[in-house]
């Protein structure tokens, strides 16, 4: 596979920020309650994660490694102040939304972690395509729990009327927990599912080209 | 006074829990929570720098940034005071409390990148006393009120972060089923903590 193949199916799927490392979790759980805050929050996270990857990456090789994570801080705070400042101006109603968690971006494990895992070690146009892919995983993930939360606790999809049958329980910080714990169980079962299957059929074409199956990527402890 | 104060504290350690009403600080409650004694070291290491941390920001942000009109840059300074104290902290401890810095020090250096203390810093930086605790509109913010929000919050923090670890505790002996183990169980635990702790939001 190419490299820039393996990194985006890294990044969307085997490991996936929100289903499988499971980082970046307070805004994840606080700002699905609706289907349009959950992607304006996944692409605020993918932009930040563009720009500091890149960015980083760019300085790899200037900044030395005792300091490296104020550094990395420092840039990746900078531009999520930056972010900031243009959806204040231009996206008054989003910023209203997303409160206290645009700031905390710059704690989003997810940031730090593709600076200090991937962006100092990688040239930039693989660190941009790192950061695009990771961070649409994740947007992909948070807009997928805010769409099943909106659905059910709301009866709405993106804001239009679907069914007038809800449950107020998934509008809850309770139903927050429950549907994210019950779809990181489901990503888990189904990409299990999926690499049996391929493993299945390379079995029967007898093709040996000594590619691994699907790994399982460990659950990484997150601080 | 006294019933604000008193208002105040229900309110951050009850109805609006930081971790289980305000979703702030989830990293350390799902990573750290799988011994009752590790939940109770981190959270006291939390409180401890959620009010260490109020402490500075809070002042610096009315009477140094706000007069010099350089509000914008909040999220900089803030996180590099979170940074610079618990660097602080660890070596204070590490020379003067050997025995606290065994118990709680492997906590310290992850403190930095937690939500619930650049949560806590940001959030007390609003005008008035409601909009920050969700009770007793009308008042207006000050020193005092955001050592004694953060402090509470801190308290909030760490019992559910207890309560989480006395309750993983006897999950690990459950029969779980494998996709469900690890984050999974976890987060429907959780859902069920936050839902006693959503009664105290409807009182």
């Amino acid at each position: 596979m190419n490299k820039y193949a393996t990194i985006a199916v890294d990044g969307l799927v085997r490991e996936n920020a929100t289903f499988r490392l499971v980082l970046g979790t307070c805004a994840t759980l606080g700002l699905t309650t609706s289907a349009l805050s959950g992607l304006g929050m996944g692409l605020s996270v993918t932009v930040v994660l563009l720009l500091s990857n890149t960015i980083i990456s760019l300085l790899r090789r200037l900044i030395p490694s005792a300091v490296r994570i104020p550094s990395y801080i420092v840039v990746i705070a900078t531009m999520v102040t930056l972010l900031r400042m243009v959806l204040d101006k231009f996206l008054p109603d989003l910023y209203e939304v997303m409160g206290v968690f645009l700031p905390l971006i710059v704690v989003n494990c997810i940031i730090l972690g593709r600076a200090e895992s991937f962006a100092s070690k990688h040239t930039a146009l693989e660190s941009a395509a790192d950061g695009l892919f990771t961070g649409l995983g994740y947007t992909f993930g948070i807009t997928f729990i805010g769409i099943v939360r909106e659905l059910l606790g709301g009866g709405t999809f993106f804001g239009l009327r679907v069914t007038d049958f809800t449950i107020g329980f998934f509008t809850n910080a309770a139903g927050a927990f429950f549907v994210y714990g019950i779809l990181i169980a489901l990503f888990s079962m189904a990409i299990e599912g999926f690499g049996r299957s391929r493993r299945r059929k390379r079995a029967n074409l007898r093709i040996p080209d000594g590619e691994e199956p699907l790994p399982s990527p460990e659950k990484e402890a997150t601080l | 006074m006294i019933v604000t104060i008193l208002l105040v504290a229900v309110a951050a350690v009850f109805s609006q829990n930081f971790i289980l009403v305000k979703f702030l600080g989830i990293c350390p409650f799902l990573g750290v929570s799988k011994r009752v004694s590790s939940s109770l070291s981190m959270g006291a290491a939390v409180t401890a720098v959620m009010v260490l941390a109020t402490l500075v920001t809070y002042p610096l942000y009315t009477f140094l940034m706000v007069p010099l009109g350089i509000e914008y840059l909040e999220i900089i300074f803030f996180i590099f005071v979170i940074a610079a104290l618990v660097q602080m902290l660890e070596k204070i401890l590490k020379k003067f409390l050997p025995s606290l810095h065994a118990a709680m020090g492997i906590y310290l250096p992850l403190i930095t990148t937690n939500c619930a203390i650049l949560g806590v810093a940001e959030l007390v930086l609003k005008a008035d006393l409601g909009e920050v605790a969700g009770v007793a509109a009308g008042i207006s913010m000050n020193m005092g009120f955001a050592l004694l929000y953060a402090l509470f919050s801190g308290v909030g923090f760490t019992l559910a972060m207890v309560l989480m670890g006395g309750v993983r505790e006897r999950i690990e002996h459950l029969p779980v089923s494998r996709h469900m183990q690890g984050f999974p169980i976890t987060m429907v635990t959780a859902c069920f903590m936050a839902m006693a702790f959503y009664v105290f939001s409807i009182l």
